[in-house]
């Protein structure tokens, strides 16, 4: 167990169900004490990665480590890594704090002491006080931090999160997420955490890996994920984007490569403004109107291509405006090939 | 149904109802009352007079009460203890996993409470004669176990089906081994239903009588000495007070395990 050793490594792992290879291939390396955020469509294989971590499915190919320590064939119950499940999995005939005691009686540790901990793991999820409580009278995010408090009891070297906010109303979405972030930073234990919502991905996560059929597609920071995707998969899946066909980019001073554009990046102009030269434009009419509270979304139909542009809200364009569009030169990120 | 409570009913179904219930339930209130008959060779109605002596010498002048008491009892308790331990794994295998031919095998499972208890019996014997086993209270509590399994697996299928999948899962991924998690999660959640099954097949075992007699060699059980009583005519009543005793026997069980499981229901559903 060398200390550079990555808190999660794969190498090269697959895991096939029947025919289906829901994960395929996937080399990553996960480092200690990051906020890791598997993303990815459901049956991209994310989750049967996270399932592969916690031990309750083993590869068929590859080699999965644990801190520098081979984790293939070690059973769940062996394993330094606690999961927060998406339903909460919380023990219904137990109580609270029963439920989050459950690893340490487990272990054997004495009544008192487990007592004791549970006590402390419920108050740093804010929930002191509610140990006699029974599962069912829990709202959504009660049970949540229950779930949380009954993992991070065990001292996990890897916590894992399926889903975590899934279920959760928006409000409360956004608190937990916050929550998490400061539980994460104030323990710095490496988080690894499956999500289908890529704006939790990219506020959450110090870094993210993108699934696509059972395929990582790319990884990297937020901001490079969604700055400069190199797949046009990423481009769409990661935010919205225009992607533009190799033509309509080298004519409008891109490379002739299938480019990522983002709609932020447009902006809509009903008068002949002049254009400056480090921009490109294009003319067009707008054809829908999308007002989406914060922003309004406009797509403009220029020739062949269809441009889609968001911009601040209380904007006066109307549909059927002939309107010229202006984005920055570098805003144009090329993909490399088609993927 | 308690919804339309409040409906009237037709006059008409609740005098067959009426008529129904009674025509089930008169004839175990004459079993009582011929328990404290005086008249000891016929069945006289009315009885000529009401004694409770029939239970003094029930309990102190026959002893040939008592063996078939006991084998009764060893039987249906051996019955469902094997009850338990198999028709749990059983219903642990189906309701866990998918695999190809699952619902033929549940079926198959259930089977022997829907045949007849004389094919099972016929069944049984042929089976014992071919492989050449002598009758004992074993082939008795065999012939037994193939329909108390069925209670059993029947109680705890139900209840596994509602048991959350994660809840195992939670379990090992917080360090607990099959064992411990069979122990700390699953047996709290599926107790109440096996107590239910458990007592059922119980009750189910104490009185029976077909199959009894099919795989029995000479081993008299509880119900089989009270057939013999029938015939034999003196001294009636006393089987009649034996009557009433394996009437409370089995229908505490029975009223207990409904209770058991009713309250099972509510706690499952509301835990949702």
């Amino acid at each position: 167990m060398s200390f550079m050793s990555p808190a999660v490594r794969f190498q090269n792992v697959s895991r096939r169900f029947g025919s289906v290879r829901a994960v395929d291939g996937v080399s990553l390396d996960i480092e200690p004490g990051e906020f890791f955020a598997l993303l990815g469509p459901s049956g991209s294989g994310k989750t049967t990665c996270l399932r592969l971590i916690a031990g309750f499915e083993q590869p068929d190919e590859g080699h999965i480590e644990i801190f520098g320590e081979r984790a293939d064939g070690v059973p769940p119950y062996r394993r330094n890594v606690n999961t927060v499940f998406q339903d909460y999995a919380l023990f219904p005939h137990m109580t609270v704090g029963e439920n989050v005691a459950y690893g340490l009686m487990i272990k054997g540790v004495g009544r008192a002491e487990r007592e004791a901990k549970a006590k402390d793991a419920l108050a740093m999820v804010k929930l002191a006080g509610y140990e006699v409580r029974r599962t069912a009278q829990l709202s959504g995010g009660q049970r949540q931090r229950v779930a949380l408090a009954r993992a991070l009891v065990n001292g996990p070297k890897v916590l894992l999160l399926d889903e975590p906010l899934g279920a959760l109303d928006l409000k409360l979405r956004e608190q937990m997420q916050e929550e998490l972030k400061t539980l994460q930073t104030s323990l710095g234990i490496t988080f690894v955490f499956v999500t289908h919502d890529q704006g939790e991905a990219l506020s959450m996560a110090n870094r993210v890996a993108i699934f696509n059929e059972g395929k990582i597609v790319q990884v990297g920071t937020p901001s490079s994920v969604y700055e400069r995707p190199t797949s046009r998969f990423v481009a769409d899946f990661v935010g919205s984007s225009n992607v533009l066909p190799p033509e309509f980019a080298a004519a409008h001073g891109g490379h002739a490569m299938w480019t990522s554009l983002r709609p932020e990046k447009i902006q809509v102009s009903s008068k002949n403004n002049l254009v400056p030269a480090a921009c490109a434009h294009a003319t067009g009419t707008v054809t829908a109107i999308s007002y989406q509270g914060a922003v309004t979304r406009i797509t403009v139909a220029t020739g062949k291509q269809a441009l889609i542009a968001s911009t601040p809200a209380g904007t006066d364009v109307r549909k059927g405006d002939s309107v010229t569009l202006i984005w920055p030169k570098f805003a144009m990120v090329a993909m490399g090939e088609d993927a | 149904m308690s919804s339309n409570a409040n409906r009237s009913t037709p006059l008409g179904l609740r005098i067959a109802a009426t008529a129904g219930l009674l025509f089930l339930h008169l004839p175990l209130a004459l079993i009582f009352l011929y328990a404290f008959t005086t008249e000891e060779k016929s069945f006289e109605f009315p009885p000529p007079g009401l004694t409770t002596k029939w239970f003094e010498t029930a309990w102190t002048a026959r002893p040939d009460i008592w063996p078939p008491l006991y084998l009764s009892l060893q039987v249906a308790a051996i019955a469902t203890v094997l009850a338990l331990i198999f028709g749990t794994l059983a219903a642990a295998a189906l309701s866990r996993t998918r695999f190809f031919g699952r619902e033929s095998i549940s079926l198959l499972f259930v089977l022997p409470i829907a045949l007849p208890g004389i094919i099972t019996g016929i069944a049984l014997r042929s089976a014992f004669d071919i492989m050449s086993i002598p009758f004992s209270v074993w082939t008795i509590i065999l012939g037994h176990a193939t329909f108390c399994i069925v209670v059993v697996y029947n109680n705890a299928v139900a209840r596994f089906r509602r048991l959350n999948g994660n809840l195992v899962e939670a379990s090992m991924d917080l360090g607990a081994n099959a064992f411990q998690t069979f122990r700390h999660v699953i047996l709290p959640q599926i107790g109440t239903a096996l107590l239910a099954g458990g007592m059922l097949a119980f009750a189910l075992s104490f009185d029976e009588v077909i199959v009894t007699t099919f795989t029995a060699g000479q081993q008299t059980t509880l119900p089989i000495w009270m057939l013999g009583e029938l015939i034999r005519p003196r001294q009636r009543p006393v089987t009649n007070v034996v009557a009433v005793f394996v009437f409370v026997v089995t229908l505490l069980p029975i009223l207990a395990a409904y209770y058991l499981t009713r309250e099972g229901e509510q706690t499952g559903g509301s835990s949702k």
